[in-house]
This record gives structure tokens, C-alpha cells and sequence, in this order.
């Protein structure tokens, strides 16, 4: 099924329980997490390059809308976008700040992620042990569900295979005990990959400088508990406004009506399918068919 | 006046031709939607999409067929708006419902019945529960109509049209699959000669008389007018 040596904890659409479970291999089992230090990013676009390069995408022609923002938005074969946003901060002494904000956008890998949940074909997305969710695309039947069960627009159709495609956080890369191509590209040391444990230890670090060196008092990381955390985190100049940085979301979760859907409504359905059926079965054998008596005589109808 | 539906030796055209195409367009694509619907609810229906084809093909004809079985539902209502209504025959005959379910109609004819409100409502073409499985095929059809479109294309609708979508469609589903499993079991295993008269479209009068006493005496009228 998959093509990475790590061992799969969950997968899309998928009755049963998963193979494997109950088993452990120690070394890979810790979750892997980038790092992205939004306040070091230069907007080089290396990592982007990197991305495109390693996993063999063509570079697709793009327009100029008066940023440094390299594509409008990802796309099915554009993976990895440095997002652009100009921002006056306001200071403390009623002046302003100018700056340029610019976050890496891919998939964030949730712990608890929306496009599993709502993926209905057996395979198609699986979470391996070390946090890593990756598309299947041969299992994939181009629903397009996982584009609605994702809380931060990422899985993106390809038009012409009605597959989809997203980030993979280099899975190839990190089963192979490489970091991911975006990591090894970055010049000024902005992008960090580790265990989730060492990212957060190190990514904390960095907010404590920036409260302490820099004045920036609303700074922190950006974690979100709504998905069970991310195996993608930014340190913010200021985590208290994360739409600020091309829009990510304040609070990110599964979206409730896909739990609800994946959920309750799925057993009071189920339930009440077999119901029904069971119900039909045990009124046949109390009152048996409607048969016109005289009909039945003439024998037919 | 509507066609004359009195055939040679008593019996009685219940659908015409094009009734009959309809119904088996909407039934047989019905049929598919629900197979193909089953295996994308739950994964222990997945192996009825690998059937048909593998999920790839499942998914690029299930909204086609969507077209196709909710054209057919419209259609029904085109020439069957009238026969649907309900009326206040309908409203007289929900009291005998109870005895309608346990096949006691018997007991309920004039020559039983004790009291008036005891006797069986006689029915038009349709019973009251026949126009509740249409309605609740056609606007279920409808609903699932609106929202499948959304799920079509799902880089074309916003986000929140999208969320709403994916619940109304299965809860959509779930409501018509209930209409569905009553109108099959009835027609085939229940109401002997329902199954028939869908097929080639003939009843005896005497069939129509039990289940139908208001079309039959409405019909037979129309035919000796036509006379």
C-alpha cells in the first residue's frame, strides 16, 4: 500500500482495525515536526524550489498580483508557498512598524487530521507512526472530500486525474533518515526539523528571545490543540493574530459537521438501515403478503 | 379527459407505457446511486464500489446518474402532480393505517364494520402512503440534487456550502433509502400483483377495485362517457 518504510497508525476509509496495530518499532516511532521561524524568513523561495525539485513537479506559470508571493495559492503541483503579507505594527509609543510577514504554507500533518476523517476510499490517506499523513494516490478516487474536511485548504484536485496532491513532508526523505527538502534548502536557518519534542523545546526558546530581546510581547508558537497539534509549527511575531500571516486559522479543527457526519449520524444510519430491513422481514412473517382473495382463485395477479 | 384505461376483458391499464419507462429510469438509477452511495458511507460497503468498477469509476458516474434519477423524479411530478395530492380521502384513510399494516382490510368492509368511522376508506389511484414514498422521493431527490452538485465540485463551492452539503447529502439518503426498502418490500412481497402492474402495466378490475375503488368507479365512468 505505502510506498514509505514506516509503519501506518491510521487509515482513511478503512474497516477494521489497521494492520500492524499493537506493534512497535521504536527508532522511528517519534514524531517528526518542522519548524518554521516566521520571524528569520528572508522570502528567498528556496524551499519552494527545493519542494518542487525533489518531488519531480514541473514548474507552473503564475501571476503578478504586487507581491513577493510566488503562486496565488498551492496548487495539486505547487506544494510549499512562502505566503506575503505587508503589516504595520502598531508600537507601544502609538507608531507603527512596517513589516513583511511571510509564513510557509504546506500541509501542517495534524495529529487529528480532517482529511482522514473524511476520506471515504479504503487506503487513500494513511497517518504513519512518526506523524506523518500522507496521500495514497493509487487508492484515491477523487472524491475531493478531504479538500472539505481540512481546516486549512491544502489538498488541492489534479484536473486531469482527479487525484490530489499535498505535501508529503518529504516521507521518502524522512523514512530514508533525511529531512525534508524545504529544511535542507533554507539558508538562513529559519526551518528546522526534528523530533516534535526537540522542535517545541527549541521553538520556545525562540519565543522567550523574541519577549525578552526583541519586545515582540505577543510572540509565541503556533501549535493548534484543535487538531491535536501539528507536525508543522511557526514561531509568531504575534501568535495572538495568526490571520495575519496569510490567513491561518485562530482556532483549527475538524470541521464539526464531517464529525458528526463520520459519527453519530453514521450509526443512527446504520442502525436504522438494519432496522428497516429487519423490520420489513419480521412484518412479513407476522401478516404475510395483501393477496384479492378472488384473484388468488383465478390464479395470477 | 385522460386516456381511456378500461382494456378488453376486464382489465385495467394502471401504468401506460411511459409511467412504467419512468419508474424503472428512476428505480434502476436509483439502484446504482444507492450501491455506490453505500460503499463512499461506511468502508464495510467499500468492496460494492470495487464491484462496479473500483472507487475512480464510482465516483465519476455516481453524479451522473444523480442527473439522470433526479430528471426522472421530476418527470414523475410532470405527470403525477395531480394523482399526488392529498386530499381529504387521504386524511379519512390514515385512521385505517393501523388495519392497512396488519392486513385487515377484510374486517373493515361496509359488511363488517360495526361503526361508519370503523369502514375502510376507499382510494384514488394512489394511497396516502404511495404520495408520501413520491414526495419523499421527489424532494429527497431534489435535496440530494442540490447538495450532490456541491460535493461534484468541491474547488468551486465555498467551504461552508461544502460542510453543509456533506451532511445533507447522507441525511437525504438515509430518509429516501427508508421510503425505498418500504417500497420495494411492499411492491414485490407485500401487495401481490403491485410488481406486475409496474411491469406491464395491467391489473384486474377486481385488484383495482380492492386497492383502488376510486380510480376504478373514476376510470370506468371515463370509459363509458367516451362511449
Amino acid at each position: 500500500m505505502s510506498q514509505a518504510t514506516l509503519r501506518i497508525t491510521k487509515i482513511s476509509g478503512h474497516a477494521g482495525a489497521v494492520p500492524g496495530s499493537n506493534m512497535s518499532r521504536d527508532a522511528k516511532e517519534k514524531q517528526v515536526c518542522k519548524m518554521v521561524d516566521t520571524t528569520t524568513c528572508i522570502g528567498c523561495k528556496a524551499c519552494e524550489i527545493a519542494c518542487q525539485e525533489w518531488n519531480d513537479l514541473p514548474f507552473a506559470s503564475t501571476s503578478f498580483n504586487n507581491t513577493y508571493q510566488t503562486m496565488p495559492d498551492t496548487a495539486w503541483n505547487f506544494w510549499n508557498l512562502i505566503r506575503f503579507q505587508e503589516y504595520q505594527r502598531p508600537n507601544s509609543d502609538g507608531s507603527k512598524t512596517f513589516m513583511w510577514l511571510m509564513r510557509k504554507d504546506q500541509c501542517m500533518h495534524c495529529a487529528d487530521p480532517g482529511c482522514l476523517e473524511a476520506c471515504p476510499a479504503d487506503g487513500a490517506i494513511v497517518q504513519y507512526s512518526n506523524g506523518i499523513v500522507d496521500f495514497q494516490t493509487d487508492q484515491c478516487i477523487g472524491c475531493g472530500y478531504c479538500i472539505t474536511g481540512c481546516p486549512f485548504n491544502i489538498p488541492k484536485l489534479n484536473p486531469v486525474t482527479h487525484k490530489v496532491h499535498k505535501c508529503t513532508l518529504c516521507a521518502d526523505r524522512v523514512s530514508g533518515n533525511l529531512e525534508p527538502a524545504c529544511i535542507k534548502a533554507c539558508p538562513t536557518g529559519c526551518l528546522h526539523f526534528g523530533t516534535k519534542e526537540d522542535m517545541l523545546f527549541q521553538a520556545n526558546r525562540r519565543v522567550q528571545q523574541l519577549k525578552t530581546h526583541y519586545g515582540m510581547a505577543e510572540a509565541g508558537v503556533y501549535d493548534p490543540p484543535g487538531v491535536g497539534g501539528t507536525s508543522v509549527i511557526y514561531v509568531l511575531h504575534d501568535a495572538t493574530q495568526p490571520e495575519l500571516y496569510g490567513g491561518l486559522p485562530r482556532d483549527p479543527r475538524v470541521p464539526w459537521t464531517v464529525k458528526l457526519w463520520k459519527h453519530p449520524l453514521k450509526w443512527i444510519g446504520n442502525i436504522a438501515i438494519i432496522g428497516g430491513v429487519v423490520g420489513t422481514f419480521m412484518h412479513y412473517l407476522r401478516y404475510g403478503p395483501k393477496i384479492v382473495p378472488e384473484d388468488n382463485a383465478k390464479g395470477g395477479h | 379527459m385522460e386516456e381511456n384505461r378500461v382494456l378488453h376483458g376486464g382489465r385495467l391499464l394502471r401504468y401506460n407505457f411511459r409511467e412504467r419507462l419512468v419508474h424503472w429510469v428512476a428505480g434502476l438509477s436509483y439502484i446504482y446511486l444507492l450501491l455506490t452511495g453505500l460503499a463512499f458511507w461506511s468502508p464495510w460497503c467499500f468492496w460494492i464500489a470495487v464491484i462496479l468498477g473500483g472507487g475512480s469509476v464510482s465516483r465519476v458516474l455516481h453524479p451522473w446518474v444523480g442527473l439522470v434519477y433526479a430528471a426522472s423524479v421530476i418527470y414523475m411530478l410532470g405527470i403525477w402532480s395531480r394523482d399526488m395530492e392529498i386530499t381529504d380521502t387521504d386524511r379519512k384513510w390514515t385512521q385505517s393505517i393501523g388495519a392497512y399494516v396488519r392486513n385487515e382490510e377484510e374486517e373493515m368492509l361496509p359488511e363488517h364494520a360495526e361503526r361508519a368511522w370503523q369502514q375502510w376508506a376507499p382510494v384514488d389511484r394512489f394511497n396516502l402512503g404511495q404520495k408520501y414514498l413520491f414526495w419523499t422521493m421527489f424532494w429527497g431527490g431534489i435535496v440530494l440534487l442540490v447538495t450532490g452538485v456541491v460535493l461534484w465540485f468541491p474547488e468551486r463551492a465555498p467551504q461552508s456550502i461544502r460542510l453543509i452539503s456533506i451532511l445533507v447529502h447522507p441525511i437525504a439518503f438515509l430518509v429516501t433509502l427508508a421510503g425505498f426498502i418500504i417500497h420495494v418490500y411492499m411492491g414485490t412481497a407485500i401487495v401481490r400483483g403491485g410488481f406486475t402492474s409496474i411491469i406491464r402495466g395491467e391489473v384486474t378490475e377486481n385488484w383495482a377495485r380492492h386497492h383502488h375503488r376510486l380510480w376504478v368507479e373514476r376510470i370506468t365512468e371515463d370509459a363509458a362517457a367516451r362511449k
